[in-house]
């Protein structure tokens, strides 16, 4: 795997963030989620992880957000003294509290860290304009759609700036028009924000809209096959979405993960 | 004119009847049950009267509606001693029954270290534990509201344990990724999410523990120590008045609807924003 270099003028690509060594994962009951990766997220990234189902992209978002504990290897945060690995992140459905409103769902996890209603206010306003909820801060997540439901979600992760968001799949179940939506608002945050994205997918279109590398999985064991960089400028709109260098992007990728898919029956990675 | 047949003619024939329907169905809810509980009460009244059945075998209803009226000072009475003990039962059954839940769900080993001898309590008939208090607990009120205790705790107890530990898998992790303590995480979720088991086992509760309640006034009714509206009914078989009977058999019947209706209400008062159970059905 060649390691990849950075691309002037990209948005990401900044210092090393988190480097994963050797990481394996095998669960009690002999199963091989991952074996023998090697990854490293650098400040400002948009990290798509992509790969057949069964490639161990969950459970390498899961070792990466502490959840789980890897079998072998090691995460490396370069952090500065005294600072915390904090993460945010959104699962693949939106997991909102349903008795809870809007305001008090994004409020949640400040709240847990002791910061009062008041103390918490402007920051949770400004990250509900940010995802478009105006307005809704004292509706029930039943009153809302599936997409505004994840914009909710997406809200809470951000509300405690974390220095990476992870995010499982988390437009899966949505419609493409939704999804499209939620594509767009997400690239405009994060350009504006300048936070990390580690972000699980299995469509090969939304890794290459969103990402600058796209890091292709195999299936059995788990592993990391080969690394993507997605060389177009941002900011990438609805224009970007229908051009020919897309689609080029697209097939590439799509070529990548064919042979992934491919070399899982082979054995030859 | 012309609006109103506008309207009239925007609805097609299948809205038409399924709109006729729907409203025949509102009124029906109601009047229906009304209208066969009043033939019911007719027609207890013409068997009294066509059979010559005598009033302390079978009162016609109207005598007991009297008797209700003449003994008012003395059923509502024992009606509020029997109330006072179910309250204090259904009570105690939450702070026990909730209590015991969040016990439980600390750890897996204490549930099942202890859940056997909840289930031991809620399995031997209440009567056939009842001497057993009889000896060994001296104050009356004690008696009967250990008795109450033991029949209501039980759909509080299995009902919120299981809410306690139907929590979302991603929301608990959600916790665990912003350092939630365990008190923060039964408090803000657990708690929370645990509510609409439990106040599913609260309506079940209310009305064991009325039933626990009589059962336990009968139980030591026997020895003629207790004022409550389950002795009243023993007295009155005694002496044969039956309208009295009949009057306080009513009386534990109403108490036990309103503790059901007013309960209903209560949970649907709290979960009517979010919870599935408590949203009107949409077409």
């Amino acid at each position: 795997m060649v390691p990849s270099t950075t691309v002037p003028g990209m948005e990401g690509s900044g210092k090393p963030l988190l480097s994963l060594r050797a990481v394996g994962k095998t669960f009690s009951n002999g199963v091989t989620a991952l074996s023998n990766v090697d990854m490293t997220i650098r400040e400002g990234d948009f990290l798509s992880l992509l790969g057949p189902s069964g490639c161990g992209k969950s459970t390498a978002l899961r070792i990466i957000a502490g959840l789980t504990a890897p079998t072998t290897g090691t995460l490396d945060w370069s952090r500065k003294p005294g600072e915390e690995s904090s993460v945010g992140f959104v699962f693949q459905e939106p997991t909102l509290l349903p008795w809870a409103s809007v305001f008090d769902n994004v409020w949640l996890p400040l709240r847990l860290k002791g910061v009062s209603r008041s103390d918490a206010a402007p920051a949770v306003s400004q990250l509900l304009e940010r995802v478009h909820l105006s307005g809704f801060e004292n509706a029930v997540p039943r009153e809302l759609s599936g997409g505004m439901k994840m914009r909710v979600s997406i809200a809470r992760a951000l509300v405690t700036k974390p220095r990476v968001l992870l995010m499982d799949e988390p437009f899966a179940a949505l419609d493409e028009i939704t999804r499209f939506k939620l594509n767009n608002d997400l690239l405009e945050l994060w350009q504006d924000e300048r936070f990390t994205v580690v972000f699980v997918t299995h469509s090969v279109f939304e890794s290459v809209f969103l990402s600058n590398r796209i890091v292709v999985m195999a299936a059995r064991p788990g592993r990391v096959f080969q690394e993507v960089e997605v060389d177009a400028p941002y900011p990438r709109d609805e224009a970007f979405r229908t051009s020919p260098a897309y689609a080029a992007l697209c097939r590439q990728a799509s070529d990548v993960l064919v042979s992934a898919i491919n070399s899982t029956h082979g054995a030859a990675a | 004119m012309t609006a109103v047949e506008s309207s009239v003619a925007t609805l097609d024939p299948e809205e038409a009847r399924r709109l006729r329907r729907e409203r025949l169905e509102r009124i029906g809810s109601w009047v229906l049950p009304l209208a066969i509980m009043v033939l019911a009460i007719w027609l207890w009244d013409r068997i009294c009267v066509w059979n010559e059945i005598p009033q302390y075998i079978l009162p016609r209803p109207g005598v007991v509606l009297q008797t209700l009226y003449n003994d008012a000072a003395l059923l509502f009475g024992s009606l509020l001693v029997t109330l006072r003990i179910t309250f204090l039962g259904l009570l105690l059954a939450v702070v026990g029954g909730v209590g015991l839940a969040v016990l439980f769900a600390q750890s897996k080993w204490v549930e099942m270290s202890f859940f056997p001898f909840a289930i031991v309590l809620q399995v031997t008939p209440i009567v056939a534990i009842f001497p057993l208090i009889n000896i060994y607990v001296d104050n009356q009120t004690a008696k009967l509201l250990l008795c109450a205790w033991i029949v209501a705790f039980f759909p509080i107890l299995s009902n919120t344990t299981l809410g306690l530990n139907s929590v979302d898998r991603n929301l608990r992790d959600l916790f665990r990724l912003n350092g939630a303590t365990r008190w923060q995480e039964l408090w803000h979720l657990r708690l929370p999410a645990a509510m609409p088991y439990f106040l599913g086992g609260l309506k079940i509760a209310g009305g064991l523990s009325l039933i626990g309640a009589v059962v336990a006034e009968f139980v030591a009714g026997a020895s003629g120590q207790s004022s409550g509206l389950a002795s009243r009914i023993i007295e009155a078989g005694y002496r044969l008045n039956a309208p009295r009977l009949f009057a306080a058999l009513i009386l534990i019947s109403l108490a036990g609807i309103v503790i059901f209706l007013v309960l209903s209400l209560v949970s649907h008062l709290i979960l009517r924003r979010w919870h599935e159970s408590a949203l009107k059905q949409e077409r």
